[in-house]
């Protein structure tokens, strides 16, 4: 008997024919164990070896996998063939950011974003080595240990609308993990991170559509800490206008 | 010398689509969300008229009887039965929301999320309460 089938529908794009995208058809084995990136790699492998795109550790740990299946953001290492079945599925690049080829997409935007909310424990002054390590409460890392779990994968970039229509928009991970150190107690970064991503660039720009954490596959939950963030800069709004009222 | 590709070397031209103004039809999440930021319009609607109504008070019987005429020409009715739909969506949606902002922690509990959004809506009772109270008793 013959074996099942899918059809998968991966756009194209070969910058050096100058031509737009466009959709190219494979029918790939239908089955149980295997992903869309699996099928993606039997295409690559067996049918067109021309055919590029990113993947690493097929385990939704590397955040690389990331594509648009039938217009919705997913690790394709965690989408499995039958879910489609029976197709055509299709695969498009994630949206939002410029394509360099195939299903490959240029992500220095996001690599500069995370950058500039400067993700990492910010200490005004070094503790000398001496006098131990930080002492963290299970309570103080149950705060933000969800906002932890980010794999940089940009799904809730390519869900995000928002970061489609104003692409200077700081986005759903880069407030997130923002949030994430904010919420540290080792953390003192918080005022300069606030000065940062108070503004049209940063929280504010979040219109709360919700879907970066629809999204999300690590259950990171951006929209929520994007808007607990704009909680704590509107607080600091009020306190810096009633001490200069007060002045 | 200027490649016919369009691209140069260890640059390749990138594809970059432009978001459509009907972006947002392409999805039932997308619709519900521009709907909820189209009712921002009815709730500006509804603050002006209620200025306006405390004016129509403010300037004695005779307007405030004009104002009410206006009020109850069918096109004014059918405006603000759909203005006050559009609010109650605005509020409901805003108050369900409301857990992902505020993180409530008393001691080591944190506040469950339903209590908070239902923190909201009681509020919105007591107040509705006390208005209507006070409408009945005069």
């Amino acid at each position: 008997m013959a074996e099942e089938t899918i059809t998968i529908e991966v756009l194209r794009y070969l910058p050096e024919n100058g031509a737009e995208p466009e959709f190219q058809s494979y029918d790939v084995p239908l089955r149980s164990d295997w992903v869309v990136l699996d099928a993606l790699n039997h295409i690559k492998d067996h049918i067109d070896g021309t055919l590029s795109y990113r993947w690493s550790c097929r385990m939704g740990v590397c955040g690389s996998c990331g594509m648009m299946i039938n217009g919705e953001p997913v690790l394709t290492c965690a989408a499995f063939l039958t879910k489609y079945a029976p197709g055509p599925i299709r695969v498009e690049p994630l949206a939002h950011f410029p394509v360099v080829r195939d299903l490959v997409t240029e992500v220095t935007d996001f690599v500069d974003k995370l950058k500039h909310v400067k993700p990492w424990v910010v200490r005004e002054e070094d503790k000398p080595l001496e006098e131990g390590e930080f002492k963290q409460t299970p309570a103080e890392l149950s705060d933000f240990k969800s906002y932890t779990m980010c794999i940089n994968c940009m799904l809730c970039y390519s869900a995000c609308p928002v970061y489609g229509l104003e692409p200077g928009f700081a986005g759903p991970a880069a407030l997130a993990l923002a949030q994430r150190y904010n919420l540290d107690n080792r953390d003192e970064g918080n005022d300069e991170r606030m000065a940062r991503l108070s503004n049209d660039e940063g929280i504010w720009s979040c219109t709360m559509v919700g879907e970066c954490s629809e999204a999300c596959p690590k259950d990171v939950d951006p929209a929520g800490a994007i808007q607990r963030y704009k909680l704590a800069g509107a607080a600091e709004w009020w306190k810096s206008f009633i001490t200069r009222k007060g002045k | 010398m200027e490649s016919k590709t369009g691209y140069t070397l260890h640059h390749p031209k990138w594809h970059r689509d432009a978001k459509p103004i009907f972006w947002w039809v392409k999805r039932w999440v997308y619709i519900g969300f521009i709907f909820r930021e189209l009712t921002s319009v009815a709730v500006a609607y509804s603050a002006i008229l209620m200025i306006i109504l405390y004016r129509s008070v403010q300037s004695g019987p005779e307007a405030y009887a004009q104002m009410l005429e206006c009020l109850s020409h069918p096109v004014m009715l059918v405006i603000n039965v759909l203005a006050l739909g559009a609010v109650l969506y605005h509020s409901i949606t805003w108050f369900n929301l409301s857990p992902k902002a505020m993180v409530v922690r008393l001691g080591d509990w944190r506040v469950p999320d339903l209590m908070i959004a239902g923190g909201n809506y009681a509020g919105w009772f007591l107040i509705s309460a006390v208005i209507a109270a006070a409408y009945i008793l005069g």
